[in-house]
């Protein structure tokens, strides 16, 4: 095995969030609301943000670090880093990114952050509004394929029609992120249960995916804040360590009008066992895990591609039980995640497993050791990361 | 075919202006399937890149496939997200592979009633659906189940 490795290097030092919003509903601009959730992880992990000498984000986020590092009075700015790629498939990576950068000696307080302001800046799940368009987009928008859960559905349905998976499976990844919400005061569901029921009779947006299979659209902003892994013991909260992170994506997954040879995939194949090698922990081992829910069905293929269930077994494996916290054996998205907290495009779901190494989620599993983020599902690239407690180093 | 599958409204396509994809919209409007073929290594790749994946060379022609294909996946659409499907109610897009063609795909409509059920692996031939009246005009690849 490669000695080049992550594990263990790079601590998490704090975490923090603005109030999440309805979509179009925050009362301040996007960049102020970077500020606030960076200002927000500082005071969590006890330090000035003069302190932070570089900056993360993903999906061409438009809070420009020199900008930041200028409004937050940073002496010097050392990592500026976007990872490429649009929805929320670079979370992970962006963490990651950042983390190298600190391993390396490239900075010393990095920031990974994103903040979103859809009233501001226009919505996702919207066609385009224009005459004619050219492209990649020209091949599938004037048959009516152009919103993000169109373009999901078709790689969803031939997944469960090759495995024969049933929708009572992607109903319970629904119930377990509502369940976890009710319990999440940040959560903009928070007092908004789903029940069985009022799911079945949700109106289809595009099949297999209900209303309730769908991530919100939200307004707001999320950041964490690493340092190397000497200095873990050196702020208020109990030490959380990264120990693997990928990025990436597997043969040919950007072919594009839907070409990629791979298809029915969340685009982990390739990227799953290099993130348990790295980790050195296997998915039996994952105690608490978070899910990017663009849309349900990533979930389910994100959970049989990193090996969790066999693609056969999902109509058995998924049920609501065993996702939630803390009494099931695989609690899944503890925070409510991207379907009942926020869509932060998925950030929220790295500090919701941060949070459940401190012990400090709404939602705890009992003492974990082991959690999982997997983000931004069957776009390219995708990323994954897995944290731990000391006593994983 | 005169009339449309969708309602009228959604942005229509034009060619790259770099010119990558010109043949094939060319090729719909004379009723043509033209996808890129590899002159050196004879392989098919879909969609349109500059040099061939497999072998790398700059010499990919495009070349007439049959109008046959086998649904590779489908999806019945539900919620409209453009103002022209607003009175659209549901339809289907449908993602055909050509078998003839190592198995590229294209994404169209499926032709005939919304509610019908769709099974992958189904053969599906080609219609062209002209709009002959539109600025620049163009023509849609569009799919018919085979009985």
């Amino acid at each position: 095995m490669s000695t080049r490795t992550l594990r263990g290097k790079v601590a998490v030092a704090g975490v923090g969030e603005t109030a999440y919003y309805k979509r179009g509903e925050a009362p301040d601009p996007e960049f102020k609301l970077a500020l606030k959730a960076i200002k927000a992880a500082c005071k969590d992990a006890g330090i000035s943000p003069k302190e932070i000498d570089g900056f993360a984000s993903f999906s061409n986020d438009r809070s420009d670090p020199s900008r930041l590092a200028a409004a937050l009075g940073c002496p010097e700015l050392r990592f500026a880093n976007m990872q490429w790629g649009g929805g929320g498939g670079g979370g992970a990576a962006a963490f990651g990114n950042a983390a190298a950068a600190i391993a390396t000696g490239l900075a010393d307080c990095v920031v990974v952050f994103r903040a979103l302001a859809q009233g501001q800046f226009g919505r996702f799940g919207q066609g385009p509004r224009r005459n004619t368009i050219a492209g990649d987009f020209a091949h599938t928008v004037p048959y009516g394929l152009m919103s993000p859960a169109q373009m999901f559905a078709m790689k969803v349905n031939r997944f469960m029609n090759d495995h024969s998976v049933e929708q009572n499976a992607l109903r319970a990844i629904s119930l377990a992120a509502y369940h976890h919400a009710q319990n999440n005061p940040r959560a903009v569901m928070y007092g908004r249960p789903l029940d069985e029921e009022k799911y079945d009779s949700s109106r289809w947006i595009v099949e297999p995916f209900h209303l309730f299979d769908c991530c919100l659209e939200n307004d707001g902003a999320a950041a964490m804040i690493l340092v190397s892994a000497e200095r873990a013991k050196d702020f208020p909260n109990k030490p959380c360590y990264l120990l693997g992170s990928v990025g990436g994506s597997h043969y040919r997954a950007g072919a594009s009008v839907h070409n990629t040879p791979e298809y029915a995939s969340s685009t982990f194949p390739t990227l799953a066992p290099r993130l348990y090698e790295m980790a050195q922990v296997s998915a039996k081992d994952v105690d608490v895990l978070q899910s990017y829910e663009n849309f349900t069905g990533g979930v389910l293929m994100s959970i049989v591609e990193h090996g969790f269930c066999e693609p056969d077994e999902c109509n058995e494996f998924f049920v609501k039980d065993r996702f939630i916290a803390p009494s099931g054996d695989l609690p899944l998205n503890t925070s409510g995640g991207n379907l009942a907290e926020c869509y932060m495009h998925g950030l929220g779901l790295i500090l919701e497993s941060v949070r459940q190494i401190r012990g400090d989620s709404t939602n705890q599993v009992e003492t974990p050791d082991v959690s999982m983020t997997i983000s931004g599902p069957m776009v390219t690239p995708v990323s994954a990361c897995i944290v731990g407690s000391e006593a994983t180093l | 075919m005169s009339d449309s599958y969708l309602n009228p409204g959604l942005p229509q396509p034009v060619p790259t202006s770099d010119g990558l994809d010109t043949p094939f919209w060319k090729g719909l409007q004379e009723e043509k399937i033209l996808l890129q073929k590899c002159v050196d290594c004879n392989s098919w790749q879909w969609g349109p890149e500059w040099i061939c994946h497999r072998c790398h060379s700059e010499n990919v022609e495009y070349s007439e496939v049959p109008g046959e294909g086998i649904i590779y996946s489908y999806e019945r659409v539900w919620h409209p997200v453009h103002p022209a499907l607003k009175e659209q109610g549901p339809y289907i897009v449908v993602l055909v592979e050509i078998p003839e063609a190592d198995h590229v795909r294209l994404v169209g409509n499926l032709l005939g009633d919304a509610h019908q059920e769709v099974k992958i692996g189904s053969p599906v031939s080609a219609a062209f659906e002209h709009h002959a009246d539109a600025e620049p005009s163009f023509t849609l690849l569009q799919w018919r189940c085979c009985d």
